[in-house]
């Protein structure tokens, strides 16, 4: 049962799993899960509601550990991004607040114009100086997207990025997805794969 | 798989902790002589092994925390718990006992100069909020650690608190208790080992049969769930 | 270094986010002078200094336990505390950097206490003060890393008194002890060795209160 690791395997394999069990408590939320991740694949987990992709994605981000089985991610902490189904944005400070406190936590550098520029792309420009209380949820989607990516990280784990996002907001995240897919490895979760399907190297099915 | 319950230790271990007892017993009514304090002191075989078996417990609780946190290891989860959960029940008889001795020698139910008294109070209090932490986090990893870290806080709060509780009576009973500590004569502190051997016996026949009864609590749990 | 940077910028943040809320810190002041002022109708006429001064403590760490719930207010709402787990830095900075800020805000606390005790009851005198820095640090580190392990569960507001309260005794005696006895040194050095004791403590297993 291992954790991220410490170096970066430029080599095959990102992640690799094998018969992964996760259970709370009594219930088993996961059982028997196997796959390979190599280095700039894209792995779709798709899945009813209630089937563990959840679970799964946080596995894979760090968040949780197996309880049995075997789970590797040769990416360190630093170099994952991670969207789940909360913003995980402090809501009495601002959006450049909040994404300057990351900025300094995943030692971003050239923080300021990182920042500058991924506000631009999501178009939270304008709002940047407002708390985070005020937002719509598409407008915390967004955030929570320019968080992930503000650290440049080579493995993504979306886990329902489209979730709460307007048109706008989903062609925005249409044109990152393909602009980040040749360089970046992915992990996305969706109960809606068309939108991504043609992004995909490889899907996960959960029952 | 485990095989706990065809497991022949456990009748044995609960047969010599009979055999302990009732040697115990016997030993305190009639083989140790009386001292000054008569037959009250009888009490005091008793309380002291109840004691030190209820620090043993916790200790041991704490061990299998350390395992729970160190080589991650869930069953020591389980074990942790059953382990302090007997302190538990030891503690609160060391309270009993103490209380009772303390009533025959000062005439009151209970005694704030008595540091051994006190600190049983404090852990008991500390265990206590150890199983209102375990109730209120549903099961699962999170409340393994978080069992097993408090219990790692207790560990180090026993030596704490005696001091502490040493440190208290200077300012609140600064007249000096003359403590009549165990000056024992040989058949008395074979008396007392005899008695301390079997409550450490008792205890680990206790916490066999009820980690050997939790083990199956899980183990038809996890067979439901395969079934569904 | 990088873990104290991390360290400074959590503890900055919490500093910021009870400005911007203002209610922990207004709630401490009040909550605290109120109770001293309990205390006055509780003390008998021909009660001693003694007396008082330990209804300080009492007054103090229950000032505490108020500021304590509210330690992982903002984190515990919406699971914010996962973006600073999944964060590179130790997670053992988080326990620090949250513990400095409940530090300041117990000072300011008692910076408003100690001179509403001297005005009500009587002097208060070196060792006190000494006690009470001291006590304060042992009270942010235990109490930040159980406030952490009450925001998991059911029950937090009501867990975390039940879980403080207990290793806030030895706090207790120490403070209590520094503030009425002839030799407050001896309690001085005991309040030392507890926090340095429980703030290793705390430190190496934070990281297992907030992981999975």
């Amino acid at each position: 049962m291992a954790r991220p690791g410490c170096s970066a395997d430029y080599s095959g394999v990102v992640i690799q799993a094998r018969g992964l069990e996760k259970r709370y408590g009594d219930k088993r939320v996961l059982r028997g899960i196997d796959f390979e991740l190599a280095r700039d694949a894209f792995l779709l987990v798709t899945g009813p509601n209630g089937s563990g992709k959840t679970t799964l994605l946080r596995l894979c981000a760090g968040l949780a550990a197996p309880t049995a089985g075997e789970l590797e991610v040769r990416t360190e902490r630093g170099r994952i991004g991670f969207v789940g189904h909360e913003p995980l944005v402090y809501r009495e400070l601002t959006a450049l607040e909040n994404l300057e406190l990351y900025g300094r936590l995943y030692r971003v550098a050239e923080c300021r114009e990182r920042i500058g520029m991924l506000l631009e792309r999501f178009g939270l420009w304008d709002v940047r100086h407002e708390r985070t209380s005020s937002y719509s949820r598409g407008m915390l989607q967004r955030l929570a997207l320019c968080r992930a990516l503000l650290h440049e990280p080579e493995l993504l784990v979306l886990d329902e990025p489209y979730s709460g996002l307007d048109d706008d907001g989903t062609a925005l995240l249409d044109r990152e997805l393909e602009e980040l897919r040749p360089r970046r490895t992915f992990v996305v979760a969706t109960h809606e794969p068309t939108r991504v399907e043609r992004f995909a190297s490889s899907r996960l099915a959960l029952a | 798989m485990s095989t706990s319950l065809r497991n022949n230790r456990l009748p044995a271990l609960t047969g010599l902790a009979f055999v302990l007892v009732v040697t115990a017993i016997a030993l305190v009514f009639f083989y140790a002589p009386l001292d000054e304090d008569g037959l009250n002191q009888k009490i005091f075989y008793f309380h002291v092994a109840i004691a030190l078996t209820a620090y043993a417990c916790f200790g041991w609780g704490g061990w299998k925390a350390l395992r729970v946190l160190w080589k991650r290891d869930e069953r020591a989860d389980l074990e942790s718990y059953v382990a302090i959960h007997q302190g538990v029940i030891f503690g609160a008889l060391t309270l009993v006992t103490g209380s009772i001795w303390a009533r025959y020698r000062w005439g009151h139910w209970w005694e704030w100069h008595e540091d051994q008294l006190v600190l049983f109070l404090v852990l008991f209090l500390f265990y206590a909020a150890y199983f209102m932490l375990r109730f209120s986090v549903p099961p699962g990893p999170r409340r393994t650690n978080l069992s097993a870290v408090y219990a790692l806080f207790g560990v180090a709060l026993i030596p704490v608190s005696i001091l502490a509780i040493r440190l208290s009576q200077r300012f609140i009973h600064p007249v000096a208790f003359d403590r009549g500590g165990p000056n024992m004569a040989a058949s008395q502190f074979f008396t007392f080992c005899v008695s301390w051997a079997a409550m450490l016996v008792l205890a680990a026949a206790l916490y066999n049969v009820e980690l050997a009864g939790k083990r199956i609590d899980v183990r038809l749990k996890e067979l439901r769930e395969a079934l569904r | 270094m990088t873990y104290l940077r991390d360290v400074g910028v959590l503890a900055r943040k919490d500093l910021v986010l009870e400005l911007r809320a203002r209610d922990t810190l207004p709630a401490m002041l009040l909550f605290v002078v109120s109770t001293l002022v309990v205390f006055h109708f509780v003390l008998p006429g021909d009660s001693s200094d003694l007396a008082a001064a330990g209804l300080l403590w009492v007054a103090l760490i229950f000032t505490a336990l108020l500021g304590l719930s509210r330690a992982f207010a903002a984190e515990g709402e919406q699971g914010v505390i996962d973006g600073l787990v999944l964060a590179p830095s130790d997670r053992s900075a988080i326990w620090l950097g949250k513990a400095l800020s409940i530090l300041v805000f117990l000072g300011l606390a008692e910076l408003v206490a100690l001179p509403a005790f001297a005005l009500f009851f009587g002097a208060v005198d070196g060792a006190l003060v000494v006690g009470v820095v001291l006590a304060d640090l042992g009270i942010a580190a235990v109490g930040t890393l159980l406030a952490a392990m009450a925001t998991a569960s059911r029950s937090r507001e009501l867990l975390l008194p039940l879980l403080f309260l207990p290793l806030a005794i030895p706090i207790v005696v120490g403070g209590v002890g520094a503030s009425v006895t002839d030799d407050p040194g001896r309690y001085v050095g005991f309040l030392a060795l507890y926090d340095a004791l429980f703030a290793i403590i705390c430190w190496a297993s934070f990281e297992y209160v907030v992981t999975e």
